[in-house]
């Protein structure tokens, strides 16, 4: 086996587990949103004996069924075959990232296919950051849902064989500039899976919509607020990096082709998500756009991200043409 | 004027608004934040087009084709503005509003801040219970020794950067005898707000001052000649209003070879100009230029933007002199060189004026159906034209395009068979017209495009850059904090207990709480490890 089909076959390695931690992850969110339920069953329950009521059979069912005191609840066993398919999932991709760069004797993310691989390890390697300072598990069926949608794109359509750089690349502000626009766009893409949330948690609890049964499991992420502080530190960063990679862009146009701004399509719309995300930080703070308003607008700041990445490589012509090949 | 709604409770007795009134009222509205992120959104709606259509300073050519391809859209959009989204008036509008309203919100906030840090900060609250206070702990001194040390440990270090970030302090005796230290380092949050905002503008200032003083001129030069840093010496030159031609340095750059490398499926590697730099008065100097690495020349960059092969071309008129004699850039059209170009000869001694179609082939290959090229590289270059006789229409003074042929007033040069008579040379060869003139493919040296630029405003502009990315940073992650430290006598012995308060993501603000209580408490030990054992032997202290 050499290193290009190491680097393929590490990383639909990757796929396959992000797959299997996606329905990890949504099975467990489910069994969260059922213990919780089941406990409310308990509570009340027990609030109807205290009172004198009868006391139900289905109390007691329902308390060994929970499991709280006596075994681990079903949650974690799910919440333990997601965390451990992840983390396999992102040392397998690691390792296909790092062989892609070897392979091609340069940084992996020179066109789409190297761009997509690995933007979306940044993706789930900042879910397992934020993961071990605090429990963003509801996040996880959305990262690893968004990672294996990417790799799959990469690996099926995107595919490109290793190549040399082109003149214009070969600089170090390749290193500096497209690495930290990688990285903001693994962040943005978690604080989106929790706008999203947010959002949903949002229409359930104020607006009577994703009411069903098949949206319980809304009951089991944080409240809309707190998915809001979420989403709202992550972009901060993601915001600063932005900019950072927006300056640096600056820089290595002025370096390579004399101008610093030339409103390339690429330029434009890197300054339309910076002026979205602007928007967004300005939004939270006016009275009448905190909340549901400020969350769509870091969505649609995110869905420019995705745009630029896209449309504007496929379909723009300007001088980020080679971004496309 | 009728009377203004204000404000629905207000309908009733609104006054009327004078002219100064009026302007009140406008500045009010376009300096809040309402107003500000809809001029945002605004922006970011605006630019878009600019994306999607063609535009005048980023393509030319293409925005022209647009206009005469589309009858009726064309001219609209043209007048609109949309064909020169980032030079039009309404997106001019949009980002002039905005930073007027960036200017009205932020110079009031200023000095609101500036009032803020000369006043003293609140006083600690009467009661901590609210923020998870401390256990209360026995410290040797009276309250005010405890209380004194405490605030020596988070008072700022001396300096800028300690009065910037460090803590603000201040410390109350109350009523029952007990010393209340308050301290907290929210100000730097809206310090580096402000930055943000006043760098932006500063952006906006150096962007200004560029466009006024910066000059950009391109050239065209071949392998072996060479070109002065003149205005006439560029093949386009354009320039700020208050740039002064005069103030060109009149150096020289000679091109001595271009070297292109391009791998065997004919993707390039490399391309770097060998050039001969030569400064008035000056030895020559050998320098290097390539993509990615201008050649600096005192505040001037000259960059690689381009390159191709310029055929040398000969022709003999009919007469046998020499009509034409030079290098012709020809345009590549695609990744393997395949290249345009045309040769006017108006000095012809007899006969009429000449002028030749051409395509250049680096690597000919003639396969049943098309001729093309397989490589960049000039393995096997052959050029195909066609000749053309008449008036080149050169003499009216109208400027022509060098790569075009005007063919209104010429006709082709047509073969025996009254067909168009197509030429063929390779290298070194002559071919000849009826007409008894010649036409000879000499050589084939490569040309380069050189653009040289300067721009007085670059340090000032990554300045503000570096200042809007600090003042972002600061704004957005340096944490509201508070810490308190309450110290009072109990009968005899001083007791402290202790507070802080920061956003639930700031997990660090205890360290800063634990260094102001072991502090208070008399200890030596530094923050970290030290201070949490220290902080556990107080309790026991305490319960023993």
């Amino acid at each position: 086996m050499n290193v290009t089909e190491l680097s393929i076959m590490t990383l639909w390695g990757a796929t396959t587990l992000y797959a299997i931690a996606m329905v990890a992850y949504a099975i467990r969110l489910a069994r969260v949103a059922d213990e919780t339920a089941a406990a409310r069953a308990v509570d009340r329950d027990r609030a109807r004996v205290a009172v004198g009521g009868p006391a139900p059979a289905k109390a007691a069912a329902a308390s060994s069924a929970g499991g709280a005191s006596s075994r681990p609840p079903r949650s974690a066993k799910a919440a333990g075959i997601a965390r451990a398919t992840t983390l396999v999932g992102a040392v397998l991709h690691a390792v296909g990232l790092t062989a892609r760069g070897i392979d091609a004797g340069h940084v992996p993310w020179s066109n789409m296919y190297e761009y997509t691989i690995s933007g979306s390890f940044f993706a789930v390697a900042v879910f397992l950051i934020v993961q071990r300072r605090r429990d963003v598990a509801f996040l996880g069926a959305g990262v690893t849902g968004l990672a294996t949608i990417a790799l799959g794109l990469a690996l099926t359509v995107l595919y490109k064989d290793v190549d040399t750089l082109p003149p214009a690349l070969q600089s170090y502000w390749l290193v500096i500039h497209v690495s930290i626009a990688t990285i903001v766009t693994g962040i943005l893409s978690v604080s989106f899976i929790a706008s999203v949330l947010q959002l949903m948690r949002d229409s359930r609890d104020t607006r009577r919509r994703w009411t069903g049964r098949r949206f319980r499991f809304l009951d089991a992420v944080p409240t809309a607020s707190s998915l809001e502080a979420l989403s709202f530190r992550l972009n901060a960063v993601g915001f600063v990096l932005w900019t950072f990679t927006v300056m640096a862009g600056a820089i290595w146009a002025e370096h390579a082709w004399g101008r610093y701004w030339g409103w390339d399509p690429k330029e434009v719309w890197s300054f339309v998500i910076w002026v979205l995300y602007a928007a967004y930080l300005h939004a939270r703070t006016t009275q009448g756009w905190a909340g549901r308003k400020s969350a769509w607008l870091a969505i649609a700041g995110f869905v420019a991200l995705i745009m630029n990445f896209t449309v504007v490589n496929l379909f723009f012509q300007g001088l980020h043409t080679y971004a496309g090949s | 004027m009728a009377r203004v709604k204000l404000d629905n409770y207000a309908v009733a007795d609104a006054p009327r608004l004078g002219p100064r009134g009026w302007l009140r009222w406008t500045w009010r509205q376009v300096t809040s934040m309402r107003v500000a992120l809809i001029l945002l959104l605004l922006l970011a709606l605006a630019s878009i087009p600019g994306s999607v259509l063609p535009q005048w300073p980023q393509d030319a050519g293409a925005t022209r084709a647009f206009i005469d391809d589309n009858a009726f859209w064309g001219p609209l959009l043209e007048k609109l503005g949309f064909l020169d989204v980032f030079g039009s008036a309404w997106f001019t509008a949009i980002y002039v509003l905005l930073f007027a309203s960036l200017i009205g919100c932020i110079a009031p906030r200023a000095a609101h801040h500036w009032r803020e840090l000369r006043a003293p900060i609140a006083a600690a609250p009467r009661l901590l219970d609210r923020y998870d206070p401390t256990e209360p702990s026995i410290v040797p001194g009276t309250p005010d020794d405890a209380v004194e040390r405490a605030s020596v440990a988070l008072r700022p270090r001396a300096g800028l950067v300690g009065a910037v970030t460090g803590y603000r302090v201040r410390v109350d005796r109350r009523d029952d005898g007990a010393m209340a230290l308050a301290a907290e380092t929210g100000h730097v949050r809206e310090l580096g707000n402000l930055l943000f905002h006043a760098a932006l503008i500063g952006v906006l200032l150096a962007v200004a001052y560029g466009t006024l003083f910066t000059y950009r001129g391109q050239a065209v030069v071949v392998e072996g000649r060479s070109f002065t840093n003149a205005v006439v010496a560029y093949d386009t030159f354009d320039s700020g209003r208050l740039f002064d031609p005069a103030s060109l340095d009149p150096f020289t750059v000679r091109l001595d070879s271009l070297d292109a490398a391009f791998s065997d499926t004919g993707r390039p590697l490399s391309f770097t100009a060998n050039v001969t730099f030569t400064e008035p008065g000056e030895s020559p100097v050998p320098e290097a230029i390539a993509v990615n690495r201008p050649l600096e020349v005192d505040g001037a960059k000259v960059y690689l933007q381009g390159n191709g092969y310029a055929p040398v071309i000969i022709v003999h008129d009919a007469a046998g002199q020499v009509a034409f004699s030079g290098p012709v850039p020809f345009l590549p059209q695609d990744g393997a060189y395949t290249s345009t170009g045309v040769i006017k000869v108006p000095d012809v001694t007899s006969g009429e004026q000449l002028g030749f179609k051409a395509t250049l082939y680096p690597t000919f290959v003639e396969g049943p159906f098309a001729v093309g090229s397989v490589h960049p590289d000039p393995t096997n270059p052959v050029i195909d034209m066609l000749a053309y006789e008449g008036d080149l229409g050169l003499d009216t003074g109208i400027p022509q395009n060098v790569y075009r042929l005007d063919e209104s007033q010429l006709s082709p040069v047509r073969g025996e068979d009254g067909l168009p008579l197509p030429l063929r040379l390779a290298l070194g060869d002559t071919a000849e017209l009826p007409d008894g003139s010649t036409v000879t493919f000499e050589s084939l040296p490569r040309f380069v495009a050189l653009d040289l630029r300067a721009d007085p405003s670059l340090p000032w502009l990554l300045a503000a850059a570096i200042l809007t990315l600090t003042g972002l940073a600061t704004s957005l992650f340096a944490s509201r904090r508070k810490v308190w430290v309450v110290a009072h006598d109990e009968d005899g012995t001083t007791v402290v207990t202790g507070a802080a308060f920061a956003p639930p993501h700031d997990t660090a603000v205890t360290q800063a709480l634990d260094r102001a209580m072991v502090a208070a408490s008399g200890r030596t030990a530094g923050p970290g490890e030290g201070a949490v054992d220290d902080s556990r032997d107080d309790t026991v202290e305490r319960h023993a």
